[in-house]
């Protein structure tokens, strides 16, 4: 894999992308008000590749992965996800691209008044329009004992811990089977050993269903255990590039900070 | 010389724009396939029956209050028997529609404004969106439709309960059968009552869904957005239910009573 070592002269985000990369970003512009959240920002995720985003709280790393998926709109710049730029899909081929792009939300956004059973039903009816009842049944217990969460099935969101909701949310969004998963802070307000067990779940899940993932996160462990490639954001673009050990290593003090 | 304008003027530009906007998204999406009949009997079920108690009582002492009130003044010119006709027409013609309305709108407007700026704030119809559902579909249409024809029910019902309010105040002082009552209640009605009547409340069942949907689908992030939604989704609704019922009157003078 094209690495970068934080002290090259090559800017990162930028090295070239395989041929086979599913996302590819260039000089990406967002603003909010007069505040410039994003700046020519840069990257690219290639196919069946774990990207770790690295930055502290504000940097605007939420706000890239939401241009990924068409819920926020960048100013300038290019964002092609699977070949297509984003911002000039129509309504129906957004809906394409977001049925084969997962997002994990920072909280799980399980819908509340719905039971876990409904939750995992919810695209399966609605997006991929499933009618019989056994294969729509079939289906969520597969998912839910992927997570490792089956016994949930009746239960309502308010009845899950902070964990579970993640899990259950990871189902929900695995269950569409994306080509590319996106996690907003897959384990934040986690304690330690749950974030651990979600963070081994997100590598067994891209494993087991060959997902293509970019991970938001300010938690180094996670990092460590999920990421082929880390980047470091901070104050809207992108700082250092490089694998773990590398950027463990460099000599960039605030990308050192991460790893204390 | 450029002329500012002024900030107050502009965001309510924007806002008028956003609304209109609202609404074409509400209309494009009643006629895409796909509807969710179970989300609009379920969200029919929230608002018309869950609502029935409070309607209910609302009208009932609706009528009773408005014949002890109006009873004494009546007896002085001698027009005791007129009452059941005066109560009849009042409550079926403007306050029986108005005030139901509002009632619903405390109710169900606040209900909906909360609960979908809930679901904002904790990005639920982010994870709608980004999923390939439709949340306009799901939540919007469903909430709107569901008032619309809920309104109009619980209206009717809260105006016969008010008669039986009438009728049970009537008794109080003086004695008049059930049949009698209502014999002359219902003689001093025509069409021309009832229909601009229910009519009307189709229009304020209409501005209850659609100001609590707006406010709380596009309430800002954070949970004091929540409140402010549910809020503003009631003082808005009621000052709709206002102007909407003065425009009523208006038209209703010229083609229903001419």
């Amino acid at each position: 894999m094209d690495t970068i070592n934080p002290d090259t002269s090559i800017s990162p985000g930028t090295a070239a992308p395989k041929d086979d990369a599913v996302i590819r970003i260039s000089n990406l512009n967002k603003s909010f008000g007069d505040k410039k959240v994003l700046i020519d920002l840069s990257m690219h995720l290639n196919k069946g590749e774990n990207l770790v985003v690295l930055g502290k709280s504000g940097s605007g790393k939420s706000v890239a992965i939401k241009c990924m998926v068409g819920l926020l709109t960048q100013e300038s710049g290019s964002l092609k996800v699977h070949g297509s730029e984003v911002k000039d899909l129509n309504e129906e081929e957004l809906k394409q691209l977001r049925i084969r792009v997962g997002f994990l939300f920072q909280s799980g956004a399980l819908f509340d008044s719905m039971t876990v059973e409904e939750n995992l039903e919810f695209p399966l009816t609605r997006v991929l329009q499933l009618k019989d009842r056994d294969d729509i049944r079939n289906r969520i217990e597969e998912m839910l004992e992927s997570v490792g969460l089956l016994d949930a099935i009746n239960k309502m969101p308010s009845d899950l811990s902070g964990g579970m909701r993640k899990r259950i949310g990871l189902a929900r969004t695995l269950i569409l089977k994306p080509e590319i998963m996106l996690y907003d802070e897959p384990t934040t307000g986690l304690d330690p050993i749950t974030s651990g067990e979600i963070s081994e779940l997100v590598l067994e899940m891209q494993k087991k269903y060959k997902t293509s993932s970019v991970i938001i996160t300010h938690d180094i462990a996670c990092a460590e255990v999920t990421a082929d490639r880390l980047l470091v954001l901070d104050e809207g673009t992108f700082v250092a590039e490089g694998t773990f050990e590398q950027l463990k290593n460099g000599p960039d003090k605030l990308v050192r900070s991460f790893f204390k | 010389m450029i002329i500012k304008t002024p900030d107050i003027l502009t965001r309510q530009f924007i806002a008028t724009g956003n609304q209109v906007v609202f609404m074409g998204s509400f209309f494009r999406n009643i006629f895409r396939s796909g509807f969710e009949w179970n989300e609009l009997i379920r969200q029919s079920y929230l608002v018309g029956y869950k609502s029935i108690s409070l309607v209910g009582i609302t009208g009932f002492v609706l009528g009773f209050v408005l014949t002890l009130q109006s009873e004494p003044t009546m007896k002085e010119f001698g027009a005791v028997s007129y009452v059941p006709s005066m109560v009849a027409i009042s409550v079926i013609r403007e306050i029986g529609p108005v005030i139901i309305a509002l009632i619903c709108a405390g109710k169900v407007a606040s209900g909906i404004g909360a609960e979908l700026g809930s679901m904002k704030v904790s990005e639920q119809i982010d994870a709608m969106e980004v999923s390939g559902a439709n949340p306009i579909q799901y939540l919007v249409v469903t909430r709107i439709l569901a008032c619309t024809l809920m309104i109009p029910l619980l209206t009717l019902m809260a105006d016969g309960l008010a008669l039986l309010g009438g009728f049970v105040a009537s008794n109080i002082n003086n004695s008049m059968t059930f049949g009698m009552y209502f014999n002359k209640a219902f003689s001093s009605l025509a069409f021309s009552d009832l229909f601009p009547a229910v009519i009307k409340t189709i229009f304020f069942g209409f501005a209850i869904g659609f100001v609590g949907c707006y406010k709380g689908y596009n309430s800002d992030r954070g949970t004091e957005s929540v409140g402010l939604a549910a809020n503003s989704a009631v003082v808005s609704a009621s000052l709709w239910i206002i102007l909407l019922d003065a425009i009523a009157v208006q038209l209703t003078s010229v083609f229903a009573y001419n």
